[in-house]
């Protein structure tokens, strides 16, 4: 498995994308860093922008990448190597590339900056962390879609209403049901409901740990007054990891029982 | 020794194996399965490669299941139907990348030689041409010493010179005593490397025997004219009632038609055509 890890992690690290990938960050972070200067402000742009964009293009580039090495697979499907192995250290190499490049894309401006000399390094840390989780759920969904459907159309469609629903409309939803339900107590409801999203979870993340108050909003706020901001950020980071463990295991499940 | 047990395999509702059962048990064999598109070819191939799983009987290698397993694979040389690999890769990486996950030794650079892949071996394989990536899955294919070896369609795309490789390393290991199987459209072919030949006709065999046997039994003096008897017999009323060639006639099993048969004499190589 490392090693088929370590092949699709080379192959995607030199692949045009990849680079693009990287050197959108590291332009977005270097003008911010310069633009602003404030690099607390800093860190909540790019929250912003690695809450959008880091499962779009996990998602996306997931389904192009699995439905991409389909034949590659196939070779390697002929080897003496167990099936798991193969999707798995395919999986583990797109999701380590995407991280790779947010890291050194968002880390290196930072570290010309003068990160280490900062006290907002944690604040880095925690945006960093979630975009990495954001990368491993996404390419884990992405290549989910991908096993599902041997429809190229179909994948990418999938994938981008999964990115779509998550990103945009479970939001949506959410608000609507609060408003709905307005007379009823939702503490626990709205924390739920929050685990079943990633990118919110995410979110709530990273403001927990910015602590400011005025962008938590109200699942935010609910997280903090409930559990504290250490138990909100481990139940947080707790729901984090079923989110990347539960899509690689259907991904196992899935490879186990599909024809090639 | 590879024995397939009343093997069934199903797409959906296209049943693409209906209960196969074959036995290959004789070393240094050539055995060509053959059969229009559709006809479970490449199904049956993969099934044994574990690529496939059938949905009933059994697949045995050496007489254990191969259901579940993958170490088996390190017995078997495989060449897939289409060579396409990551096109970010030169030839030599991805020659490096097999060893490096297969291990064991191996004999890549007389093939290289052999096949005159000097000039492109640090070419990134995206940009190669088709019959150039089909060399480097030969190699991929032959470079390891296993007592089976499994080709389907080794012959797409070869220049004429590769062609004749090929038939040598064939004849090479038919004299190693491994046990071959492979898949192909050119009967010329068939008619001169193969022992045995086993037809798939809409997830059935429908002849298996010897070159001879073939043309025997079916009174013909070639390869294909047998075959197209086979063909015949199972859609007799299709065959009679085609005037223009082969092309055309549909997709899937049923769309199996043959040029150079009821009587017109052509020339050129013979040729199952297949749609």
């Amino acid at each position: 498995m490392l090693k088929i890890m370590k092949y699709t992690l080379s192959d995607l690290l030199r692949s045009r994308w990849g680079l693009l990938y990287l050197g959108f960050f590291l332009l977005l972070t270097l003008s911010l860093l310069w633009l602003s200067g404030d690099v607390s402000k800093v860190v909540i742009s790019l929250m912003n922008v690695v809450l959008i964009l880091c499962p779009l293009i996990a998602v996306m580039f997931g389904v192009m990448y699995f439905y991409n090495s389909r034949e590659f697979t196939e070779l390697l499907l002929a080897q003496p190597i167990r099936r798991s192995d193969i999707f798995w250290g395919q999986y583990l190499g797109l999701a380590l590339s995407l991280s790779i490049s947010l890291l050194l894309g968002v880390g290196l401006p930072f570290l010309l900056y003068g990160l280490f000399g900062s006290t907002e390094i944690w604040n880095f840390f925690v945006l960093i962390t979630t975009g990495v989780f954001l990368s491993f759920i996404f390419s884990g969904l992405a290549f989910y879609i991908a096993l599902r459907n041997d429809n190229r159309i179909r994948g990418f469609g999938l994938a981008i209403l999964v990115w779509l629903f998550f990103a945009v409309i479970y939001d949506g939803i959410f608000l609507l049901s609060l408003i709905l339900l307005r007379d009823y107590p939702l503490e626990y409801y709205s924390m739920v409901a929050t685990m079943f999203n990633p990118i919110d979870l995410s979110r709530i993340l990273i403001l927990l740990k910015l602590d400011i108050s005025a962008l938590m909003g109200y699942t935010g706020a609910v997280f903090r007054k409930f559990l504290g901001t250490g138990l909100g950020t481990a139940l947080a980071f707790t729901a984090l990891l079923l989110w990347v463990v539960l899509p690689a295991w259907s991904i196992r499940r899935l490879a186990l029982r599909k024809d090639f | 020794m590879i024995e397939l047990r009343n093997i069934h395999k199903s797409y959906g509702k296209l049943e693409v194996l209906r209960g196969i059962d074959l036995t290959f048990d004789q070393k240094g064999r050539i055995a060509a399965i053959l059969g229009p598109n559709g006809s479970g070819k490449t199904t049956l191939i993969k099934s044994i490669l574990g690529m496939v799983l059938p949905d009933k009987g059994e697949i045995l290698l050496d007489g254990r299941s191969i259901r579940k397993q993958w170490a088996y694979r390190d017995g078997i040389s495989y060449l897939p139907q289409i060579a396409r690999f990551p096109e970010n890769l030169t030839v030599l990486e991805l020659i490096a990348m097999i060893k490096d996950l297969r291990g064991g030794h191996v004999e890549d650079e007389r093939l290289i030689q052999l096949f005159d892949l000097q000039p492109h071996l640090n070419k990134r394989l995206g940009n190669l041409s088709g019959g150039t990536k089909q060399k480097v899955n030969l190699v991929l294919a032959f470079m390891y010493d296993c007592p089976v070896v499994i080709l389907d369609e080794p012959t797409a795309g070869l220049d004429p010179l590769a062609m004749i490789h090929l038939r040598e390393l064939l004849r090479e290991a038919r004299e190693q005593g491994k046990t071959i199987l492979l898949s192909t459209h050119i009967m010329s072919f068939v008619e001169e490397m193969a022992d045995e030949v086993v037809f798939l006709l809409e997830g059935n065999i429908r002849f298996r025997g010897s070159i001879r046997q073939l043309k025997t039994e079916y009174r013909e003096e070639n390869v294909e004219r047998a075959i197209a008897r086979i063909l015949q017999g199972g859609e007799r009323g299709r065959a009679k009632s085609r005037e223009h060639g082969a092309e055309g006639i549909g997709h899937g099993a049923e769309g199996a038609a043959l040029s150079g048969v009821e009587g017109h004499s052509e020339p050129e190589t013979p040729r199952l055509h297949l749609n």
